[in-house]
């Protein structure tokens, strides 16, 4: 039995349209106009203890509403739901003090608090025992370098130093699922880092099961064996990084640095994506022809200086596949 | 029972030495509510001095009445949590819900440290500024009388503490109407009118005309300022003691009840926020 199932969710809500100009305003005064939105349709997975899953989608997708499903927040229409065995939401209070939440955007850590009264706070909440508390404190400090941080109020925190605090708060219960909802949003290069640093260590050396949403790829190649594409409420790709990309082209990327930038580069088995003064790249499809036998080709016809095969970035590949579902593009 | 318990403790702790670094506030709040008690005071001394037909509560029962309002201000349920406020509007209510307590009792223990932390605050001050500074300046009667007997006093702390628990739930309930409208400001107008009315902050609840009565006794808010005000003052025999607790506690749990049922419903209302 998998520690996470989801079948079939649906959840529905009703968006209240505002008419645009000012007598459309006053007419919403006396009737409003509802929209029902769709923002899970059907969605179902299966997670197994310990994987660590990226979920991406656009805006709007229905990220968060899974997520909300999943922690207890929300009840969804209809649909299957089964975390550790447990209804989220009929048993949301034992469910939620197994479990913990980050969400990027915002903080459970009180805003005029020392970060390690927060912490002791925390630690009442979810009635951890004085022992396991000062462990699991002492290794959040330890992993996440919070020691200068203990005594600061979260207010004077920068983004990067709450998101590291918010990752410990969320730890402190040793819970056995981890959402992030965004977890590297806005943060700096090295802050990225170290928080994808630490989530990797985490979901391998303690085995905690991390479900990801994020819109910044990198998060993904960094971190997940398993991608799950949302968007308008489906599921529209579960699988391998490796499996995505098949699932949406076999195209593979040739760039080409000329010696001559004038120079005009056709063939038939290559269709140019963007020029760049000498450097040209070139998307084949190497199942209608060979890497090798492509280069050998160019390199006969041109003066090339250098030249590399790479896939396309991840970034284009999901744009096209939200693209390809109507979705909008992030 | 005392591990069921320690979230609600912890957080109470928390909240309260949080509000207890509102000095400033509480101080200029002193001035603002000495200011407006003696204003309150000169203006019923006025028609007190006006007025031939018989008060339905004596001058200096009116004055005690007045200083108790200004000193326990903080203690009605007159305004919603600025942090509720935000967690609604910004949605960090998920985390709220996050956490393995129960959601009304936690915002039950939340309004317990609003009520109570800036009351401590302010209360003492005002009650040595209204019952000692007062007649030491010439104005002995503006001053703050003590309670008629041993057993009034009593009466009174019971009174207080239970309005203490009828105003929390109704600060509970403030918070909640904050999930049915987007800035919230406009019905948390409407309970800050109500309560200052109807409880007697503004005018004591006796001098309200004849035909108001029976229906101010009925209200919730008569329980929060008026009943252990008169409890105070002798206004209210002690005959009359077992009454007024009970229909404090009777409506206390009546608002708990209304609240759990709402905040269930505003929960489903408010997750769906930012998708």
């Amino acid at each position: 039995m998998p520690q996470i199932l989801v079948e079939q969710l649906v959840k529905t809500y009703q968006v209240a349209e505002r008419r645009p100009g000012l007598w459309g305003a006053i007419r919403g005064v006396a009737r409003r106009r509802h929209r029902t939105v769709r923002a899970l349709d059907g969605v179902s997975f299966a997670i197994e203890r310990g994987e660590l899953v990226g979920y991406i989608g656009p805006n709007g997708a229905g990220k968060s509403t899974t997520v909300k499903a999943l922690s207890g927040i929300l009840v969804p229409d209809s649909g299957r739901c089964e975390v550790a065995g447990r209804v989220p939401w009929q048993q949301r209070i034992a469910h939620v003090a197994e479990i913990g939440v980050v969400f990027g955007q915002r903080t459970q850590l009180w805003w005029d608090l020392p970060v390690i009264e927060s912490f002791e706070l925390l630690r009442d909440i979810y009635r951890v025992p004085a022992a396991r508390y000062a462990r699991a404190r002492d290794a959040m400090i330890d992993l996440l370098a919070l020691a200068p941080l203990l005594d600061v109020p979260v207010r004077q925190l920068s983004l990067g130093q709450r998101m590291r605090c918010d990752l410990a708060a969320a730890l402190l219960h040793a819970p056995a699922i981890l959402f992030l909802d965004e977890p590297t949003i806005g943060l700096d290069a090295v802050s990225k880092l170290a928080v994808r640093d630490f989530v990797k260590r985490l979901n391998r050396d303690d085995g905690v099961t991390v479900i990801l949403t994020t819109h910044d790829m990198d998060d993904i190649e960094a971190l997940c064996t398993r991608v799950m594409v949302i968007a308008g409420g489906k599921i529209l790709s579960d699988g391998t990084l490796e499996a995505l990309r098949a699932q949406v082209t076999r195209e593979r990327w040739l760039t080409v640095d000329l010696v001559d930038a004038s120079a005009a580069l056709a063939d038939r088995d290559v269709v140019e994506i963007r020029r760049d003064g000498h450097r040209v790249c070139l998307a084949f499809d190497p199942q209608a022809i060979a890497p090798a036998e492509l280069i050998a080709r160019i390199t006969r016809q041109h003066a090339v200086r250098d030249l590399f095969v790479e896939n396309p970035p991840i970034e284009t590949i999901v744009a096209r596949l939200y693209a390809a579902h109507g979705g909008a593009a992030p | 029972m005392s591990s069921a318990l320690r979230p609600y403790r912890a957080i109470l702790s928390a909240r309260f030495r949080m509000l207890l670094q509102y000095r400033a506030a509480a101080i200029a709040g002193l001035w603002t509510q000495a200011f407006f008690g003696i204003t309150l005071i000169m203006i019923y001394s006025a028609f007190y001095h006006s007025s031939d037909t018989p008060p339905p509560i004596a001058l200096p029962q009116v004055i005690s009445y007045v200083w108790l309002g200004q000193a326990l201000l903080a203690m009605l349920p007159w305004n919603a949590d600025a942090e509720v406020h935000d967690m609604v509007r910004s949605g960090s209510i998920a985390y709220e819900l996050a956490r393995p307590v129960d959601l009304y009792g936690l915002w039950y223990t939340r309004a317990v440290a609003l009520r109570t932390a800036p009351t401590l605050l302010r209360a003492a001050p005002m009650v040595v500024v209204a019952s000692v500074v007062l007649p030491f300046v010439g104005a002995p009667a503006w001053r703050l009388a003590p309670p008629p007997s041993l057993t009034a006093a009593a009466g009174f702390a019971v009174a207080l503490g239970l309005a203490l628990a009828l105003g929390c739930a109704m600060s509970v309930l403030i918070n909640i109407s904050l999930m049915w409208t987007i800035r919230g400001d406009g019905v948390v107008t409407l309970f800050t009118t109500a309560v200052s009315l109807l409880s007697g902050l503004l005018i004591p609840l006796p001098l309200f005309p004849d035909w108001a009565q029976p229906v101010l006794a009925w209200l919730p808010f008569a329980g929060m300022f008026d009943l252990p005000f008169r409890i105070y003052t002798g206004h209210i025999a002690l005959a009359g003691l077992a009454g007024v607790w009970l229909r404090q506690a009777g409506w206390t749990l009546a608002l708990v009840v209304l609240g759990r049922w709402l905040l269930g419903r505003g929960v489903r209302r408010v997750v769906v926020q930012g998708g």
